[in-house]
């Protein structure tokens, strides 16, 4: 009974570390689809750019991997205002709402990013080096039962956590941006308000893709990376921002955490080999039954 | 919508398939030449793991074959005629190999094939070979004739006749002074994890083990504490893993994370030979109990020839400075011998034809850069050579410790040995 | 003349026919048969992508169950490749039907996410499923003499075919030429009609009176099915299959650029795109390097549905 207990506890402490987690690397696409309802699929591909640029930084210059992700930022948010420019210039600005075509560029990309790792970097998984990774704290808690904290993942936590409270502060304190979430409700009265929506949209899905930069860090800190690991997060995230309903932050948030604990639920009691099939499982499930997720606004309009 | 279908239309479409016939027939078109075939070379094909998982073992088995086309050409070529290398990467991925044998055999029409590295690598290749009727040599690959029972086929893999039993054979007999009494078995789902688990479980069920944990993971996991803790649930006296790269890696990390009260760990993970692994993973791999072929130790005369070939190798490496395996001991003698037991062959049989070539190396003794080889039925070896070798004094993640004697040593076979087994635990502060 | 696209079909079945006997080179079949494998793809994604505006990005899910389905059967009960393609397309066309009735509320962006959803679900599923090889794989090795109604068909001297990849090659034709056929007849019918009516917009379809649930049910199933049966014959074509193998990506980018790059509109457009964006594949995998497939693919992708929206079908249509 008490390794049962090691294990359920293990596991759900991992599962919470893993949630906080997938919560960073789901903002940006909370953002892009949540706020904005661009359906941005080549969000996790990002991510693991992300995660190679801060794998360059950390193996070439010796910089820590967050601080890599950290000065990446900026670059990945310019990278996200071009993006958006040739969107909407493509796309939006005709009023066309076919959103197909939309979906076809962002899976284009997806597609240019993911072998354009593959050709400068091989198909080989690639971890970072940092003191924190590999070692873990050791808290017992009777006999027999003890939970592991691995570092790693703790570090993840605890950057994931801060990142999503301050873009949480931001979109709720500030008045641009309250205006990024008013302009997926009402486009015409944030123009009657003297605010471009355009101008807002735009950065806020360069803001949406700027959080790959550190996003990409924090996956290569958890775990090893190579260019097609991006498309099994994509139900991983989309699950995530899907089941937090579209245009809630903190639903992204405790969705993560309730995937991040699933997962790692099924992984220690069933074989990790399912994981993948948990988050996508939870996906279709929430699709079927409440697609609006859980702290959503009501279907209508999507 | 529907107006489309006038001729101007149709015409697109069909100049269309056309067009893309023409395109794609044209590098076909070249057909044999019809010259002397005096000094036209002969060519040999094969797939090679340049990228992905098996990289590390694929480049350097690559470099082991050009230094015996190297050495071939010195010598007059096969059949008088030069040899030639026509290699693709197969990316590591078992579902390149078809396509790229099938280019191997009818774009660039070679003459005699040999399999890529590895299990999963040289499997997807048998099917083609069959068809073909062409004698196939397989390096490293475990026990996959088991299924054809191919008479053409033969292995260069020193696990012995019956490869998945005889390659955790010596481990096995390695951990008994430990008396132990369960067992957790970790492996892959891949095809060599799979064989080479199936041998391990029979060994384990031979030694009246209790087998109290078995999970086979998807290659692809990238979290191993999961797996580690669960086996350490059960509390295991032993866990053997059969692993590529990847999981070797990776369970490797997990072990040093999350620890282990086990006597004894490891057995068949592939990818702790490679010097890159070796280097990455340095300290953690203490106390790890696992198999090899050779290693630098004062004993090892198990392959004579084998220590001249590695410093050839050694000495390229570091003069071309190519981004190989610095070491090469574990793939380039036996990639080496792959070829060059084909090549002896050919020269015997005196023509390329691939009936007389594979009568001729089932009951010939070769002498190879690996010592005697001699098949025996399915194509395997007739003896096992296998080696068991615990890491120890490993201080950090310099290359160079793996270059001299004493982090790898010899445990078995006895006549060898330069140490003694200790719990795993026993070589981690 | 009114069967004039019956009779260009038939001749082009024939035409597939003798260049199985006349051209010599087996890389051209394995080639060939893959470029009918994407044409069959195309068409078959088209039919509730193009015509009804609902994206599936789990193309490659479909595919995979065709050929998982005959690996299971040659395991089991050792059938021969028409049984094969008949099963596949059955428990395939099954899946579409399900994969409709599950995501019916869903529009959109949703429907492409849960078909992505699938594809990975079933997956994990086959990857765990040790009797067709689990995560491992397992080799193939089609029948050395097959026959067909004591007809010899594969074998080197004497048979129909010289070779098993002329005979697949010979079956996909047949299939690609059905599907574009079967694609054909339902733009030209009362369900073609419909289809377009929903993806122009389904609230006022069904208003109109439009059943869309019956619809795109039916399309689905179809879809799927055709999908099916265009993997049925994976396992003997690469003689080895795997879920990496089966359920790549690759089958679900090519079957959505495909048809955008071609055009939509009609059955016209798949078969272009799949024509010559699989050949370009083919070729720059031969002479370049096979990373670069994927990277045409994802660059045309983008830069067609940036510039020519309706694919080439619909720049030619603009430029007469």
């Amino acid at each position: 009974m008490a390794i049962f207990i090691d294990l359920l506890l293990n596991a759900l402490v991992v599962g919470i570390l893993l949630g906080g987690f997938y919560a960073a690397l789901s903002i940006g696409l909370a953002i892009t689809f949540g706020l904005l309802d661009v359906v941005n699929i080549a969000h996790p591909t990002i991510l693991i750019l992300g995660a190679f640029v801060a794998f360059v930084l950390n193996s070439q210059v010796g910089i820590d991997p967050i601080l890599a992700g950290l000065i990446a930022t900026p670059f990945f948010y310019g990278f996200g205002w071009l993006i958006y420019q040739l969107y909407y210039n493509s796309f939006e600005k005709s009023g066309e709402t076919d959103s197909l075509r939309g979906l076809a560029f962002f899976f284009g990309l997806l597609f240019i990013i993911e072998v354009g790792l593959i050709i400068q970097f091989g198909v080989d998984h690639r971890l970072v080096e940092a003191p924190y990774i590999g070692e873990s704290a050791n808290i017992v808690l009777g006999e027999e039962i003890d939970v592991a904290i691995p570092y790693r993942l703790l570090v993840a936590f605890v950057v994931a956590t801060i990142a999503t409270l301050a873009i949480r502060a931001y979109l709720t304190k500030t008045f641009f941006g309250r205006a990024v979430r008013a302009v997926a409700q009402d486009m015409m009265a944030l123009r009657l308000m003297g605010v471009d929506p355009i101008k807002v949209k735009r950065i806020a899905f360069a803001m949406g893709v700027a959080t790959a930069g550190i996003g990409g860090a924090l996956m290569i800190i958890v775990l090893p990376i190579e260019p097609s690991v991006g498309r099994l997060y994509i139900g991983n995230v989309f699950a995530i921002v899907v089941l937090g309903g579209l245009g809630s932050i903190s639903g992204t948030l405790v969705a993560a955490i309730i995937i991040g604990v699933a997962e790692s639920l099924v992984s220690t009691f069933f074989g990790p080999s399912w994981a993948p099939a948990v988050s996508f499982g939870i996906l279709l499930l929430v699709l079927a039954v409440r697609p609006e997720g859980l702290f959503g606004k009501t279907a209508g309009g999507h | 919508m529907t107006r489309l279908f006038n001729k101007k239309m149709r015409g697109l479409v069909f100049s269309a398939f056309v067009a893309a016939a023409f395109v794609l027939s044209a590098p076909f078109a070249t057909t044999a030449e019809a010259g002397s075939h005096a000094k036209k070379p002969i060519k040999v094909g094969f797939s090679m793991a340049l990228t992905g998982a098996l990289a590390g073992g694929g480049q350097q088995a690559l470099l082991g074959i050009e230094l015996w086309a190297e050495d071939v050409n010195k010598n007059g070529g096969l059949l008088g005629r030069p040899v030639e290398l026509v290699y693709y990467d197969d990316q590591t991925n078992p579902k390149n190999v078809p396509g790229i044998y099938s280019k191997l055999l009818d774009v660039d029409k070679v003459d005699l094939i040999v399999s890529g590295y590895g299990t999963n690598l040289a499997a997807p290749a048998m099917p083609i070979a069959i068809e073909r009727e062409m004698a196939f040599m397989g390096l490293f690959a475990m026990d996959i004739n088991a299924k054809w029972k191919y008479e053409k086929y033969f292995s260069i893999l020193p696990a012995g006749p019956k490869p998945a039993e005889g390659f955790s054979q010596f481990w096995f007999d390695a951990v008994k002074k430990f008396n132990p009494k369960t067992i957790a078995v970790i492996a892959a789902d891949a095809e060599f994890a799979q064989n080479l688990k199936k041998g391990a479980v029979a060994n384990a069920k031979a030694a009246g083990y209790e087998i109290v944990y078995e999970e086979n993971y998807n290659p692809k996991t990238p979290d191993f504490t999961p797996i580690v803790r669960a086996a350490n649930a059960k509390k295991p006296d032993l866990i053997y893993i059969a692993s590529y790269p990847n999981g070797s890696t990776g369970l490797v990390r997990a072990l040093a994370e999350v620890g282990t009260e086990a006597k004894a760990v490891g057995g068949g993970m592939v990818g702790l030979q490679f010097a890159g692994i070796m280097a990455g993973l340095g300290p953690m791999l203490n106390g790890i109990l696992n198999y090899d072929f050779f290693v630098p130790e004062p004993t090892m005369n198990l392959y004579p020839g084998a220590s001249e070939l590695i410093a050839r190798y050694q000495a390229k490496v570091k003069a071309e400075n190519l981004k190989v395996d610095a070491l090469g001991y574990y793939l380039v003698p036996f990639s080496y011998a792959n070829v060059d037991i084909l090549g002896q062959a050919v020269n015997a049989v005196g023509s390329l034809d691939q009936d007389a070539i594979a009568e001729y190396i089932h009951k010939t003794a070769f002498k190879t850069v690996v010592g005697d080889v001699k098949f025996g039925a399915n194509g395997e070896w007739e003896q096992s050579r296998t080696l068991v070798v615990q890491y120890q004094g490993i201080t950090n993640n310099d290359l160079d410790q793996f270059a001299k004697a004493g982090t790898r040593k010899i445990m078995l076979p006895a006549d060898i040995k330069t140490g003694d087994v200790d719990t795993f635990n026993a070589y981690r502060k | 003349m009114r069967y004039l696209f019956e009779i260009v079909c038939l001749l082009l079945l024939v035409l597939a026919f003798v260049a199985t006997q006349v051209i010599g080179n087996q890389f051209v079949f394995f080639v060939g048969f893959v470029i009918l494998q994407y044409v069959v793809m195309a068409t078959a994604w088209n039919i509730l992508g193009g015509y009804a505006g609902y994206v599936n990005f789990g193309s490659a899910g479909f595919l995979a169950v065709g050929a998982y389905t005959s690996v299971a059967l040659i395991n089991f009960l050792g059938v021969g490749l028409v049984e094969q393609f008949v099963f596949g397309g059955i428990i395939a066309g099954l899946l579409g039907l399900g994969t409709g009735y599950l995501t019916l509320r869903l529009r959109g962006v949703y429907f492409a996410i849960a078909t992505l959803a699938l594809a990975i679900i079933l997956e994990t599923i086959v990857a765990h499923w040790g009797y067709v090889g689990g995560a491992a794989g397992t080799s193939i090795l089609p029948a050395r003499k097959p026959e067909l109604l004591g007809v010899l068909v594969v074998d080197r001297k004497a048979g129909v075919f010289a070779n098993y990849k002329e005979f697949l090659f010979f079956l996909m034709a047949g299939v690609a030429i059905g599907s574009v056929w079967v694609a054909r007849w339902i733009e030209r019918s009362k369900l073609g009609r419909g289809l377009n009516a929903i993806k122009d917009s389904e609230e006022a379809a069904e208003c109109m009176g439009v059943p869309t649930l019956r619809l795109k049910l039916i399309a689905t199933t179809i879809s799927g099915a055709m999908m099916g049966v265009a993997g049925a014959p994976l396992a003997s074509y690469l003689t080895f299959i795997d879920p990496l193998s089966a359920f790549n990506l690759e089958y679900a980018v090519n079957a959505i650029a495909m048809p955008m790059i071609g055009g939509t509109v009609s059955w016209v457009g798949p078969v272009i795109g799949a024509v010559l964006l699989g050949g370009a594949q083919q070729w720059a995998s031969l002479f370049i390097s096979s990373e670069l497939n994927l990277l045409i693919v994802g660059v045309l992708l983008v830069i067609f549905v940036i510039i020519a929206p309706g694919g080439i079908v619909g720049w030619f249509k603009k430029s007469r």
